[in-house]
């Protein structure tokens, strides 16, 4: 028997209130939960502003492109650790893929997850890059030579037909998506939406709200990572990619607003029989994390810094501070909107007449302590993409350090300057 | 043949009229003794699995908790008072029309007043375990298909394949579910399956001392639950979700979800 957990449950009891049923003390999803689908909707959020360049071809958003594309690769991969820490056998995990329960949203995680990575983020990166990873496999000496041989799966054709090919396959595959992003996250909303016993979860917008939030993270996070990463390698940003990404930021947090605030609403309006435990709660144990870290400084605050910058003439410096600023908040206020879904659904009872209460253990496989190590896995994962291949494609920048033997290509159109064979023996 | 109907319809007859000690010999004695057969076993048609069910007689429950120490021995639930398969709940409303509800702990015999009793206006006990579900969500949620249906209706969790997700308990909307602490796989009432399918009665029902829970076979025309559905206005917890429960109430109070 666990004698801490008798110990935490036995602490946790005192702090109930009103009357919850007996088995319902602990908080069974833990912070893990709220990391899962935070983490998705960073990956999902990501890919959609990257597939801005390619289907609705924002031309000023392509410096951030392979950025983003990374980075939703990178979250992606993390994305199942979080679930796996918390499951009581993780050690039966593959059971999801072998006998899965085909009435079950859960059950079809493994499915969605896989054409995620596979077929959609792994194919468009693997085509993106294709062209340069053959270029960067001809000038790098081994064992880099050998991975970036293996990454390009061995190809060998920079011919102008083959990357035209190339171009017109992420193309292509962006408009899959698309929806598959789309699919992704709405399908992680649908776990909790579908929970019929759960008043708190139980909407069909929550799909849609936790897509919306989700490109709103997304777009977010790589403002944050392309306006840290930029300076970091010497160079200076570009303010009309930035400016265009903030717009978009902009515009998606007015719909993600607009959609909570309507759930709330309409919660509010129809007033069922859930509402005097859920009022209890929104203006008790989640005032906080609701009223002022998700709508206030998650949502208000930095949609009013955006609105302040389209509407006064703000300085270069004023506006990527003010970018940046509303980023960071915006991050915290999703994190929050993540924590209000999954905490916040579990600390009322069902017998709607009480309240349970969260503690965080610090240590533990299920503690603050892994949830930041998790928080922080996909950034070195990220940074270790880059590294290898790295993203900066742009035009008015010269080649990236590490790979300076690429010769540097236009944005859209990555067409080989040098013909086939040559770059490689110039090095050597 | 003809002698032999008019018997079973007599019996089926008298037996509203017999009332508590007709049922009190079944809980008492094995059933076997008590009424020939197993009250849930009795009448069953031949190749169909029996659909077991439980009936609750709300104004019988005296809060004695015998039912709870009896499923936590029989099932080797963790006596600690966070894991039940199943509890009893004290409601009292007072005479300012407030609401005080609490569930009973184990061992205590005799439960005490959970507000002065010059200020009761009326109070009962309820029990709850898992409805076993007709239309259960927690089976519906399982990535993995861990807890199913039985033939005769029962929700089990197969604990060898439970991968410990915890979506079941949270897609359960009686609170009837929880993770037990040394398996780390979830855990619920099983109408004890293992006493059940050998004719015997779960362990609950088998102590209660007034007969307030009544055990057996849905669609046997001849057992105290048919008797009971018959002859009482019947209630199921939280009907507007549609999970069809197979757990049912007499005598049940509005407030009580």
């Amino acid at each position: 028997m666990n004698e801490e957990l008798l110990h935490n449950l036995a602490d946790l009891s005192k702090q109930v209130w009103g009357y919850i049923y007996p088995n319902e003390i602990e908080v069974h999803w833990s912070i893990m939960i709220v990391l899962y689908p935070y983490l998705t909707g960073l990956v999902a959020g990501a890919f959609i502003l990257a597939s801005l360049v390619k289907v609705f071809r924002v031309k000023e958003v392509q410096p951030a492109y392979r950025l983003a594309m990374l980075t939703a690769l990178s979250f992606l991969l993390i994305a199942p650790l979080p679930l796996l820490l918390h499951l009581g056998h993780p050690e039966r995990n593959f059971e999801i893929l072998l006998t899965p329960n085909p009435s079950s949203a859960m059950a079809m995680f493994g499915f969605v997850y896989l054409w995620y990575l596979m077929v959609v983020l792994l194919l468009e990166i693997w085509f993106d890059f294709r062209r340069d990873l053959i270029v960067w496999g001809r000038a790098a000496s081994w064992p880099l030579s050998w991975f970036y041989r293996a990454a390009s799966l061995f190809s060998n054709d920079i011919s102008d037909a083959a990357v035209r090919f190339d171009k017109k396959a992420v193309q292509v595959i962006t408009v899959i998506g698309i929806p598959s992003a789309f699919l992704l996250h709405g399908y992680v909303g649908f776990i909790f939406g579908s929970i019929k016993a759960n008043p708190w979860w139980s909407s069909v917008l929550i799909p849609i709200v936790f897509l919306f939030s989700a490109i709103v993270s997304g777009i977010s996070l790589v403002l944050l990572l392309y306006m840290v990463i930029t300076p970091l390698r010497g160079k200076s940003l570009n303010m009309a990619c930035i400016d265009k990404i903030a717009s978009f930021l902009f515009y998606a947090v007015i719909v993600d607003f607009s959609l909570e605030a309507l759930d709330f609403i309409h919660r509010l309006y129809e007033s069922e029989e859930s509402i005097k435990i859920l009022s209890h709660m929104v203006t008790g144990k989640l005032f906080v994390s609701l009223f002022v870290m998700q709508v206030l400084l998650g949502m208000v605050l930095p949609l009013g810094m955006i609105v302040l910058v389209k509407t006064v003439s703000c300085s270069e410096d004023l506006r990527k501070l003010l970018y940046f600023t509303s980023a960071i908040l915006i991050q915290m206020g999703i994190f929050a909107t993540r924590w209000n879904v999954v905490i916040g659904g579990q600390l009322f009872s069902k017998s709607f007449l009480g309240l349970t209460t969260y503690k965080m253990e610090v240590l533990g496989l299920e503690g603050l302590l892994v949830a930041l190590v998790v928080l922080a896995l996909p950034l070195v994962v990220l940074a270790i993409l880059i590294k290898l291949m790295p993203p900066w494609h742009d035009e008015d920048e010269p080649g990236p350090a590490a790979a300076g033997e690429t010769p540097a290509t236009p944005a859209e159109l990555p067409a080989p300057t040098a013909s086939a064979p040559a770059p490689a023996p110039d090095v050597a | 043949m003809q002698r032999r109907g008019f018997l079973a319809g007599l019996a089926a007859f008298l037996a509203p009229i017999l009332g508590l000690p007709f049922r009190r010999a079944r809980a008492d004695g094995p059933p076997e003794q008590a009424g020939g057969a197993p009250p849930h076993a009795a009448g069953k048609p031949a190749g169909k699995p029996r659909r077991f069910g439980m009936a609750i007689q709300v104004d019988r429950c005296i809060g004695c908790t015998r039912c709870m120490d009896a499923c936590k021995a029989e099932n080797n639930v963790p006596k600690e008072p966070f894991f039940f398969r199943t509890w009893v709940e004290q409601y009292t409303i007072k005479t300012d029309g407030e609401l005080v509800v609490r569930s009973l702990k184990t061992g205590n015999g005799k439960p005490s007043e959970s507000v002065p009793e010059r200020e009761i206006m009326r109070s009962f006990f309820v029990p709850k375990l898992c409805n076993q579900c007709d239309h259960p969500p927690c089976v519906q949620v399982c990535p993995v298909g861990a807890t199913f249906r039985s033939p005769e209706g029962v929700v089990l969790v197969d604990e060898e394949r439970c991968i410990g997700c915890r979506y079941c308990i949270q897609a359960c909307p009686y609170g009837a579910r929880y993770l037990h602490p040394d398996t780390k796989t979830a855990d619920k009432c099983t109408f004890c399956y293992h006493r059940t399918t050998r004719d015997l009665l779960p362990a609950c029902v088998e102590v209660c001392p007034t007969s307030a829970r009544i055990f057996g076979d849905l669609d046997n025309v001849a057992s105290p639950l048919t008797r009971f559905k018959r002859m009482k206005k019947i209630h199921t917890l939280k009907p507007d979700l549609n999970t069809e429960p197979k757990v049912l109430y007499s005598d049940l109070d509005g407030v009580v979800r």
